[in-house]
């Protein structure tokens, strides 16, 4: 086994599954020479070819509508958005088509297609680059979309995103790309999309987080001082959502936290409690929480410590959820 | 006869006034300029050269946030604002420092901007200029809206904007230049084709010879220039506007230049460009090139230049410790702009975190 950085096992998995699979074929803005602007893709042109592995103009309808057409004619598209903040122009095609030619079809063409895209804040970056837009996926149909949290996970479930029959919007915490090393197996595996992971066990609460979010919180949950025990819980897949995981903890601690770094407003914590709360009602012992970033326009740099998440407000929240009396 | 009719895309003419030594090519071609103009024209592409070098510096000791130099393509924005009036509007995308300090965005703005604090695109009344637009593409329907705004409303005004020659590949400059051509609009568009959208050369991003050919598509004139050739620059503006406010549509301009630097601060050049290349690119330095024009009219002498660069280097570090002083948003701030009037919950949202603020401050 290898140490791998979040960043180098998702190329070593692009170039694992190129190797195996001649279908697949890497593409994006500066994806192929350059191999991308974080260097994701660095080394597969050279190594697979300009056919399989390539620049594109700067277009991104073209770069998802395309996908839908060779994913439709025999390829496996690993698509490349820069910043998933630039994905709009591509939204057209996710949410008109990409979403939608299975059911359209009536199951006669199905895309297997996976679109990744570097996502989230704390990397002071210009407007457009710090966004977490989970809903806009998760709210269509027909979409998959997994953030994972570690070189681990990152490399199982991209290798699922590759396989899966269905498109899959794959979401890179850039904050991540380079935070640590983590033993990564060389051969290939898979992490099955769709199914949480219980991080840590606990009794008394349980904590929902992903992504970039989910890694400073277990560095708050390690300063923070309490004789109860707290389950963490790490969604690893937005849509399809792991709620069972989550409604059997609940039921066993009776405490939900979910803590993200989206805007408040129809999140993903807002489906989890929702769920939890047709489903877990009665074990509960104190309203569902969320910590998350306020309902604004996420600030440029020198006001964006105002909308992250950092270790005070997940401390306050734990504080407050565990203090709650019925 | 027009600079359009004489200039035909299809035939890879392109128009120039000066060569790369700041010799007149083509007598006749010479815009009228005062001489007072001219020398605000160069004063300001110092201004943005200097401002552009030391951000570069500011941001490798860590003191600056990411941002586009603009070192290279000086001429080819500071001919086109200068051919403008000041009620003209500017669209532009995120390379257009030089632009912006010539239609009367202030250094301190721009620089507070790079700085990360939005209140470096607020900019002063009676300032047509709009903020700095980073989704690429997205701004020539601004244009064509604000052109079509100033058409319906008589208003003596165009819309000028930019673009890269990576944009053009966008669905969205072909939406918005169709829809001013279209309504006859009176826009002006520029692609600063500096050769590379950030490492994918420019061959990668169109097949067609050139980025002004594809005018014709639109039913528009369309032109390539020197970008490195200011007098240019302006000459084919100051036509394009006269177009314009004559009801004649819109003008492609395929301004030819070459980026400098890097695309952002967080880019590497070295990764996808030879050193030859850049070297060849310093020769054509559009600042030089006027700066001789300006020596040959004796306009300008090394001292007026030393005098000139010194003022500008110092105004540069005063107006960066400025920034460096100014007071981060407040929670307020970044709340308040989000409607006219801050809906009920999200008020809440706004107290809830000042009290936890000041709880944490207690603690």
């Amino acid at each position: 086994m290898a140490q791998m950085t979040f960043l180098q096992a998702i190329n070593q998995t692009l170039d694992q599954q190129m190797e195996k699979d001649a279908s697949v074929v890497v593409f994006g803005e500066d994806a192929g020479f350059e191999g991308g602007v974080f260097r994701v893709t660095a080394g597969l042109q050279k190594k697979y070819g300009e056919d399989r592995v390539f620049d594109t103009p700067i277009a991104e309808a073209a770069i998802i509508g395309s996908a839908v057409g060779m994913a439709i004619n025999g390829l496996k598209p690993v698509a490349e958005i820069q910043f998933s903040g630039f994905m709009f122009p591509g939204y057209n095609q996710i949410a008109m088509h990409l979403a939608r030619f299975r059911n359209r079809s009536r199951g006669k063409y199905n895309l297997p297609v996976v679109i990744r895209m570097p996502m989230g804040g704390g990397v002071r970056a210009l407007e457009h680059h710090s966004e977490s837009l989970e809903t806009l996926f998760a709210h269509i149909p027909g979409l998959k979309l997994v953030v994972p949290s570690t070189p681990y996970d990152a490399k199982g479930l991209l290798t699922a995103a590759i396989k899966d029959p269905d498109p899959v919007i794959f979401f890179e915490p850039k904050k991540i790309y380079r935070a640590g090393k983590q033993e990564v197996p060389e051969e290939e595996y898979t992490v099955e999309i769709g199914k949480a992971k219980i991080v840590q066990k606990g009794d008394d609460l349980t904590i929902v987080s992903w992504g970039a979010v989910l890694r400073d919180l277990q560095k708050a949950l390690a300063n923070y001082k309490t004789d109860k025990s707290i389950e963490l819980i790490d969604l690893r897949t937005i849509a399809p959502m792991d709620s069972a995981a989550v409604i059997d903890s609940v039921k066993k601690t009776g405490r939900l936290l979910v803590i993200s770094e989206q805007v408040q407003s129809f999140n993903v914590a807002s489906e989890l409690m929702a769920r939890v709360n047709e489903e877990a009602f009665e074990y509960l012992e104190a309203p569902p929480q969320r910590l998350n970033g306020f309902d604004i326009t996420v600030p440029l740099p020198k006001g964006e410590h105002h909308h992250a998440i950092d270790e005070k407000k997940m401390h306050h929240a734990i504080t407050k959820i565990l203090g709650y009396k019925i | 006869m027009s600079i359009v009719d004489r200039f035909d895309p299809l035939k890879k003419k392109m128009f120039q006034v000066l060569d790369q030594e700041g010799n007149i090519v083509s007598k006749d071609d010479v815009p009228e300029i005062d001489d007072k103009t001219l020398l605000e024209m160069y004063r300001v592409m110092q201004l943005a050269r200097i401002a552009d070098i030391k951000a570069l510096q500011y941001q490798r000791q860590g003191r600056m946030l990411t941002f586009a130099p603009v070192q290279g393509q000086e001429a080819a924005q500071i001919g086109p604002m200068a051919a403008l009036k000041k009620t003209d509007w500017l669209s532009p995308a995120f390379r257009e420092m030089a632009a912006f300090l010539y239609h009367g965005v202030t250094l301190e703005q721009t620089y507070l901007y790079w700085y990360g604090n939005e209140f470096g695109s607020r900019f002063d009344d009676g300032v047509h200029v709009l903020p700095v637009n980073v989704p690429i593409g997205s701004q020539i329907s601004h244009a064509a809206g604000l052109a079509y705004a100033a058409k319906i409303q008589k208003k003596d005004q165009v819309a000028l904007t930019y673009i890269g020659d990576g944009g053009t590949s966008h669905g969205e400059f072909h939406e918005g230049m169709n829809f001013a051509a279209v309504y006859n609009a009176p826009m002006i568009t520029i692609v600063q084709n500096n050769q590379y959208a950030i490492s994918t050369p420019r061959h990668k991003q169109t097949k067609s010879e050139t980025i002004a050919q594809k005018a014709i598509a639109y039913g528009i004139p369309g032109v390539q220039v020197d970008g490195n050739d200011v007098l240019a620059m302006y000459a084919v503006v100051k036509e394009a506007r006269e177009r314009a406010i004559k009801g004649e549509g819109p003008t492609l301009i395929e301004a030819y230049t070459y980026r400098l630097g890097p695309h952002t601060t967080s880019d590497d050049p070295t990764i996808y460009r030879k050193d030859e290349e850049v070297e060849e690119w310093k020769k054509k330095d559009p600042i030089i090139r006027f700066r001789n024009y300006l020596i040959n009219k004796k306009l300008w002498t090394d001292k007026k230049e030393e005098k000139l660069v010194q003022e500008l280097t110092d105004l540069v570090g005063e107006t960066f410790k400025k920034v460096e002083q100014s007071q981060a948003p407040t929670v307020d701030e970044v709340f308040d702009y989000t409607y006219e009037t801050l809906p009920p919950y999200l008020a809440k949202q706004k107290e809830a975190y000042k009290a936890f603020l000041k709880e944490s401050e207690e603690n």
